[in-house]
């Protein structure tokens, strides 16, 4: 390493290309992330549901230990089952989330550290790529990656015919965590992006979420409409799971309405980046 | 990873070519820049090539603007304009890639060390991990925070935050530097510092600069070039060196033993003398040459301890400049 040299030289090796300067991104941002052992110990905390999860399935599935229990009828791995765990491990990940999102973008916007990546071949949309996928990687690895774990574990021993009939499960697994995912990366990122103070901005996405699940009930209670719950987003995505996950709970809200709710919302967010994550702001 | 990575050799040359010195280092065609109904830059035209060159003008005049839009940070509204031959509509990656910038205000990122932060510009400009990390202890050493690098930058005086930016203006070896008020808010010493650590990368001819201050002496200081801007327009384009070559007319000598004899020979040649103590100022007059003024002062026994070529300070130019 040429430390020694006092003046300025010139570069004349190889470049990376283009499409690989986002993961430069998310590799600093997860670096930075794990630095805090509150971080740390909120992500090893999250698996200890589907370790609890696994244990079931290998119960369920050893007779003679259930037997002796008592207990072989109270434990069915199906589609409630798997529909559980989303919703614990949805939980979670908003925890996750509402730790994690704040402190993607705000600081750089704090800091005006904007400029610096935009002057360089670096685009907006990868910024914000970069930043989403630190949360993307991180929810997923406790949301559809430790469920088709279990759904592998369950389809090896229940055998190929439940595999088969049950299939649809994995899908749902995957497909109802992507969409969670998808909506808390966003809804963090916009609100690091809006409010300089990260915990501020992590109050603010806990605030969306119960005070607009509360507001919504207001507006059911006083107006007597059911309209409110397109404000609620756990309800929202509550109703999209139950109908993934073929569970009938007498829902008053479309699979459709949900969908379309929930394609407003991300509309919503990506807006609000767009106006914000930008070198300098145009004031007109 | 080899056939995942672009032949740096091939963009270097790309480069080269680009910034020959037949093509301008900017280049402005009409360039407009409208902010809703607030037009901010008015039909710009110029060719600018030096290796230094300065953007002057009194806050608000679009100094920094114009920079941005160079950069694309900006859409412009009319007219064009080209960085080392590339056209920042079409072009903004391929002119981002052979641009280093130092912003204006505070930017950096909390919580990281100067040397992962000036690594992690330089791997976002295309750089592999390993050149990257060697290229930011370089550009850390190169600006004087070699000490410092491995502490966090939100411990750093505002001084060496300056310091840090420059470091990752640099690290990727960029073909041209822009400086947006590289010198606010240092003191005397540290203003220095920078001023010095800038000439330096200048006389280095490795690249180009681009300094934009409303500070008169950095920018004389530094620069060959100078555009002045005032009200989004430009009010004046200066070349220092054209004009100190012009203004070889005007000596100012100091001397020692010199007499009324002396002032009035050298008026007899037809020069315009004002005396102040020791030091003569004079306007030397057509045929005269600086060997005559020699001449007289050895018959005259006098001795020329200093003689300088004065020109106009760039505080004339901008004065002038301002008033027209």
């Amino acid at each position: 390493m040429a430390v020694y040299r006092r003046s300025y030289t010139s570069y004349a090796g190889l470049l990376t290309p283009a499409w690989s300067r986002s993961l430069v991104l998310f590799r600093y941002s997860r670096k930075k992330l794990f630095r805090s052992k509150l971080q740390t110990a909120l992500f090893v905390l999250c698996f200890f549901y589907p370790l609890l999860c696994l244990i079931l399935i290998y119960l369920a599935h050893n007779l003679s230990f259930l037997e002796r229990l008592e207990a072989n009828q109270s434990i069915s791995i199906d589609n409630r089952f798997f529909f559980f765990f989303i919703n614990v491990q949805g939980v979670l990940a908003f925890v996750l989330t509402a730790f994690t999102g704040p402190g993607l973008i705000s600081p750089d916007i704090a800091n005006g550290a904007l400029p610096l990546y935009f002057c360089r071949p670096f685009s907006r949309a990868e910024y914000v790529l970069g930043k989403a996928s630190v949360l993307v990687i991180l929810l997923s690895q406790i949301t559809w990656m430790p469920g088709l774990v279990l759904f592998a574990v369950q389809s090896s021993l229940a055998g190929a015919q439940w595999t088969w009939d049950h299939l649809w499960i994995a899908g749902s697994l995957v497909l109802s965590s992507l969409i969670w995912i998808a909506i808390l990366s966003l809804l963090a990122m916009a609100l690091s992006a809006w409010v300089k103070w990260r915990i501020v901005a992590g109050a603010l996405l806990l605030a969306v979420l119960f005070f607009g699940a509360g507001f919504a009930e207001a507006i059911n209670a006083v107006m007597r409409t059911q309209s409110g719950h397109f404000i609620n987003l756990v309800f929202l995505m509550k109703t999209i799971w139950t109908y993934l996950f073929r569970i009938d709970t007498g829902q008053s809200m479309t699979s459709a309405e949900a969908w379309t709710a929930l394609l407003v919302y991300c509309g919503i967010c990506l807006a609000l980046l767009v106006r914000k994550v930008r070198a300098y702001e145009v004031v007109k | 990873m080899s056939t995942a990575i672009q032949s740096g050799a091939a963009a270097v040359t790309n480069q080269q070519a680009a910034a020959a010195p037949q093509t301008p280092v900017i280049d402005l065609q009409g360039l407009s820049v409208r902010f809703g109904s607030r037009e901010i830059l008015k039909d710009l035209v110029c060719s600018l090539r030096g290796r230094a060159i300065g953007l002057l003008g009194p806050n608000g005049a679009g100094k920094s603007t114009l920079i941005n839009t160079l950069l694309g940070f900006y859409k412009p509204s009319s007219g064009s304009a080209r960085v080392l031959g590339h056209d920042i509509r079409t072009d903004t990656r391929r002119i981002r890639s052979l641009v280093g910038y130092m912003p204006e205000n505070d930017a950096f990122i909390s919580k990281m060390s100067a040397v992962s932060f000036v690594q992690m510009m330089a791997e976002l400009s295309g750089l592999p991990t390993e050149a990257a990390l060697e290229r930011a202890h370089e550009a850390l050493f190169c600006v004087g925070l070699a000490e410092a690098r491995y502490r966090e930058l939100g411990t750093y005086s505002l001084g060496m935050k300056q310091l840090a930016k420059l470091a990752q203006a640099i690290a990727h070896g960029p073909k041209l530097l822009i400086l947006d008020e590289p010198t606010n808010g240092l003191d005397p010493s540290a203003r220095q510092r920078m001023i010095r650590m800038i000439g330096d990368i200048r006389d280095s001819n490795r690249l180009q600069i681009v300094l934009c201050s409303h500070l008169l002496r950095d920018v004389e200081d530094t620069c060959e070039e100078v555009l002045i801007l005032n009200q989004g327009r430009i009010a004046h384009y200066s070349n220092l060196e054209e004009e100190r070559k012009a203004n070889k007319r005007f000596l100012e000598l100091e001397l020692y033993g010199a007499n009324g004899d002396f002032t009035e020979a050298v008026e007899k040649l037809g020069c315009e003398c004002a005396t102040t103590a020791n030091r003569l100022k004079m306007i030397l007059a057509d045929g005269v040459e600086v060997r005559d003024i020699y001449r007289i002062a050895a018959e005259r026994d006098v001795r020329i301890r200093r003689l300088n070529f004065r020109r106009d300070t760039l505080e004339d130019i901008f004065l002038k400049a301002m008033e027209s």
